[in-house]
C-alpha cells in the first residue's frame, strides 16, 4: 500500500508528529509564528478524546501541560520567543519535578516582541539557560517539514525517556514553509512511553535512584499517590535540604542526559571526508549551506556541511573531530553568534571559525556562505 | 469518639512549618474533615497549591499532591482537571498567591467554571517572605513593604470570584473552625467552579507589625468582623459597616468546563 503523502506546512506537521507520538493533550497561547500548531490540534485531538485548552497566557499553558502529564498525558505546548520567556520558570519546574513535556518553539525575531513573522535562529541560548539554575537541555533543531514532523516525534520519545522537558525549535521559514512530506506508518516510527513503576504502591518513590538516572513515573489518579514539588526533593518527592542529597539529586538530574549524549545527539555529516572549509549550519540556514558547498566543490573547493540536528545537547565531540581535520569552520546563523561561540569552545583553536550573523529577518542565502567559503579556504 | 485526622495525614511528615498560632492548620483540618465527609477516594483526589506557607498544605495529606509554582496552582490543576475530569481536584493557598501573582489564572479559572474547589486562605499578608503587604491588606495597614501605612486599595476576593465567574462562593474564618468543613462540603459538592475565602491570621509578620498583642486577640478580631449572610439581612447599613460577610455568598447553576469539553469531543467525532 502507497504512504499517506501531504503538501504540509511546518507548523501542520510538528503538530501530526505529535499525533502519531501519542499526544493527547495541549495548553497553549497563540502567538505568531506558531499558530498553526495550535490551531490544527484544536482540531484533532477532541477527534481522539484527547484535550485542547487555550490557556490566559504563556504561564498557564505551561503549568496545565505539566498538570496534565503528571496524570499520564502525553502533552504538548507550542509558542514562539516571547512565549518562551514567559514559560521559562516553569519549564524549570518541569525539570526539577522531572515531568514529560514537549515545547514546540518557533524561533522569530527577538529580543522582546521583535519580529513577530521575521524567521531568526537566536532562541537557542534560551533553551539552555533560559531558566534558572542547573538543569539538563534537550533541543532539537528540524531544518525541513519531513523533518519537523519526525523530530516532533522524537521529542515526545525523549521527554518520555529521560523525563524531561524537550523543545523543538524550528526557525520560522520551517515552521511557515510548505513541503510534500510523507507519514510514517503507525509503527514505522518508534515510540516510546514513560516506565510504569513496577513496585507496589506502598513502595513507590517518584525519585527512586534504585531504578537508575531515570525512575519510573506513575500517574495522578491511578494506584499510586505521590508527592510533587519545585523544591529540591529527596526520592520520595518530598522537600529537603539536606546538603549531600541535594548535591547528589541536581547532579542526576543534569546526569541523565549528559551522560546519554550519544543516543540523544543527532547530526548530518555532507562531503566532510576531505573537507577543507566546513560550514556548520542549523535550521533553514542549513539548506542555504548545502546549496554554497555543492557550489563551492564545482568550484574545485573542498567544502563540507555539518548540519546540527540537536543543537542542546551541543555536539562537541562532533565539532571537535571537525576542527581537529579542517583548516576554517564557517557558521551562519540568523543571530549574532550564539552557535558561533559554541563551535570556538569546543574547536579550541584548532581551527579558525567565523560567522555570518544576520539579523535583519532576512534568510541567509547561498551566495552569502559561498562567498564567505572562499573567503576563507 | 474523636475524629482520627491521622488516617489522612502522610506519615512522617509532620510537624509542619507552621507558625505558633496561625490559622493555616485549622484550615488543614476542616478539609480533612470535609474530605471524610465526602468520602473521596485517596487516589482518585488531587490537592494542588502554589507557594507560600499555606501552599505547603498539600504536601502534609496523604492523596495525589501538588506543591508547584508561586500563583500556578489554578493553570496547573487545570491540566489535571482537564486531563483526567473524573478526578477530584482542590487547590490550597494564600491571598498572596492567589490573588497576586496568579489573580490572572484565578479569574480565568472562574470564568471557566471548571469543576475545582480553590480554598483561599487569606491571612492578609505575604507570610513566607515574611510580611509584605498583599492585595489583601487593608488600606493603611503595617507591613514589611508598608511601614508608612498601606497606601494599596485591598481585593475582596468573594467578590473577585464572583465578577469573575465563579458558581459558588464562600466565605469562612479561621475562628469558626467547625464552619470550615461545612463549606468545602458544599463547594466540593457544587458543579463547577468553586471559592471558599477563610480569613486568616498571620500572628508572626501582620499581628505584631498591627498592633495585635496575642493570637486571642486576633481570633477575636476575625469572630468581630464576621457576620452570617443570614443575619445581615436583617441588620442596618451601620451595623453592617466594618462587617465580613461569611457562609455562602454566592450560587449559581451554570455548565462547567470539563462536561462542555466532553460536548466537543462528542462533535469532533462525529
Ligand atoms: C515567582 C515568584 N515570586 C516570588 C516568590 C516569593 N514568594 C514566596 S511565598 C510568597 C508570598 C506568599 O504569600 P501568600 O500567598 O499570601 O501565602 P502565605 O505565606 O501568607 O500563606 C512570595 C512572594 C516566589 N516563590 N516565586
Amino acid at each position: 500500500m502507497a504512504k499517506k503523502v501531504a503538501f504540509l506546512q511546518g507548523n501542520e506537521a510538528a503538530a501530526q508528529g505529535a499525533l502519531y507520538a501519542g499526544c493527547t493533550f495541549f495548553g497553549g497561547y497563540p502567538i505568531t509564528p506558531s499558530t498553526e500548531v495550535a490551531e490544527v490540534l484544536s482540531i484533532e485531538l477532541p477527534k481522539i478524546g484527547g484535550k485542547f485548552i487555550q490557556m490566559e497566557d504563556e504561564i498557564g499553558a505551561m503549568a496545565s501541560v505539566i498538570g496534565a502529564s503528571l496524570t499520564g498525558a502525553k502533552v504538548l505546548t507550542a509558542t514562539s520567543g516571547p512565549g518562551l520567556s514567559l514559560k521559562q520558570e516553569l519549564i524549570g519546574y518541569a525539570c526539577i519535578a522531572e515531568t514529560p513535556v514537549v515545547i514546540v518553539n518557533v524561533m522569530r525575531g527577538g529580543p522582546s516582541t521583535g519580529m513577530p513573522t521575521g524567521p531568526s535562529q537566536s532562541d537557542v541560548m534560551c533553551a539552555k539557560w533560559g531558566t534558572h539554575g542547573d538543569h539538563p537541555a534537550i533541543c532539537l533543531v528540524p531544518a525541513s517539514v519531513q523533518e519537523l514532523f519526525e523530530e516532533t516525534v522524537r521529542a515526545f520519545n525523549l521527554a518520555e525517556k529521560y523525563r524531561t522537558p524537550v523543545m523543538v525549535m524550528p526557525d520560522e521559514i520551517v515552521a511557515h514553509m510548505r513541503e510534500r512530506i510523507v507519514f510514517p506508518e503507525p509503527g514505522e516510527m518508534e515510540v516510546i512511553n514513560r516506565t510504569a513503576p513496577s513496585v507496589s504502591p506502598a513502595e513507590y518513590k517518584p525519585y527512586d535512584t534504585k531504578f537508575g538516572d531515570v525512575p519510573p513515573l506513575a500517574a495522578f489518579g491511578s494506584d499510586y499517590r505521590f508527592h510533587v514539588t519545585g523544591l529540591n526533593k529527596a526520592e520520595d518527592g518530598f522537600p529537603t535540604t539536606k546538603a549531600a542529597l541535594v548535591q547528589a539529586e541536581e547532579e542526576r538530574q543534569v546526569r541523565k542526559v549528559e551522560a546519554n549524549v550519544d543516543d540523544i545527539v543527532t547530526f548530518e555529516e555532507y562531503e566532510l571526508a576531505d573537507a577543507e572549509v566546513v560550514v556548520v549550519a542549523y535550521g533553514s540556514t542549513s539548506r542555504s549551506a548545502r546549496f554554497a558547498v555543492n557550489e563551492a566543490r564545482k568550484q574545485g573547493i573542498k567544502a563540507g556541511l555539518f548540519r546540527i540536528k540537536t543543537f542542546w545537547p551541543f555536539p562537541d565531540k562532533q565539532i571537535a573531530a571537525i576542527a581537529g581535520k579542517a583548516k576554517a569552520i564557517i557558521t551562519p546563523e540568523m543571530n549574532l553568534g550564539m552557535c558561533t561561540q559554541e563551535v570556538q569552545r569546543c574547536a579550541q583553536g584548532k581551527a579558525s571559525v567565523s560567522g555570518i550573523f544576520r539579523v535583519d529577518g532576512e534568510p541567509i542565502n547561498p551566495g552569502q556562505i559561498l562567498e564567505k567559503i572562499k573567503e576563507v579556504k | 469518639m474523636s475524629f482520627d485526622y491521622d488516617k489522612y495525614i502522610r506519615p512522617g511528615k509532620l510537624p509542619h512549618i507552621w507558625c505558633p498560632g496561625c490559622g493555616h492548620g485549622i484550615v488543614m483540618k476542616g478539609l480533612i474533615r470535609a474530605i471524610d465527609t465526602l468520602g473521596l477516594e485517596k487516589n482518585n483526589t488531587a490537592i494542588v497549591s502554589g507557594i507560600g506557607c499555606a501552599s505547603r498544605l498539600p504536601g502534609y495529606l496523604d492523596f495525589c499532591t501538588l506543591h508547584t509554582a508561586h500563583g500556578r496552582a489554578a493553570a496547573f490543576a487545570t491540566g489535571v482537571k482537564m486531563a483526567k475530569p473524573e478526578m477530584n481536584v482542590i487547590l490550597v493557598g494564600g491571598d498572596g498567591d492567589g490573588t497576586a501573582i496568579g489573580g490572572n489564572h484565578f479569574i480565568h479559572a472562574c470564568r471557566r467554571n471548571i469543576d475545582m474547589t480553590y480554598i483561599i486562605m487569606n491571612n492578609n499578608i505575604y507570610g513566607m517572605t515574611g510580611g509584605q503587604f498583599s492585595p489583601c491588606t487593608p488600606t493603611g495597614a503595617k507591613a514589611s513593604t508598608t511601614v508608612y501605612g498601606n497606601p494599596d486599595p485591598a481585593f475582596d476576593v468573594a467578590k473577585l470570584a464572583i465578577g469573575a465567574g465563579a458558581t459558588f462562593v464562600a466565605r469562612g474564618t479561621a475562628y469558626h473552625a467547625t464552619q470550615i468543613d461545612k463549606l468545602i462540603v458544599e463547594a466540593v459538592q457544587h458543579k463547577g467552579f468553586s471559592v471558599v475565602e477563610i480569613l486568616d491570621d498571620c500572628p508572626t509578620t501582620y499581628g505584631r507589625r498591627n498592633k495585635f498583642k496575642s493570637v486571642i486577640e486576633m481570633m477575636n478580631r476575625l469572630k468581630d468582623v464576621a457576620v452570617p449572610v443570614k443575619a445581615a439581612e436583617k441588620m442596618t447599613a451601620e451595623q453592617l459597616e466594618g462587617k465580613i460577610l461569611t457562609g455562602v455568598l454566592y450560587k449559581e447553576e451554570r455548565p462547567n468546563y470539563t462536561d462542555e469539553y466532553a460536548k466537543v469531543i462528542e462533535r469532533a467525532k462525529k
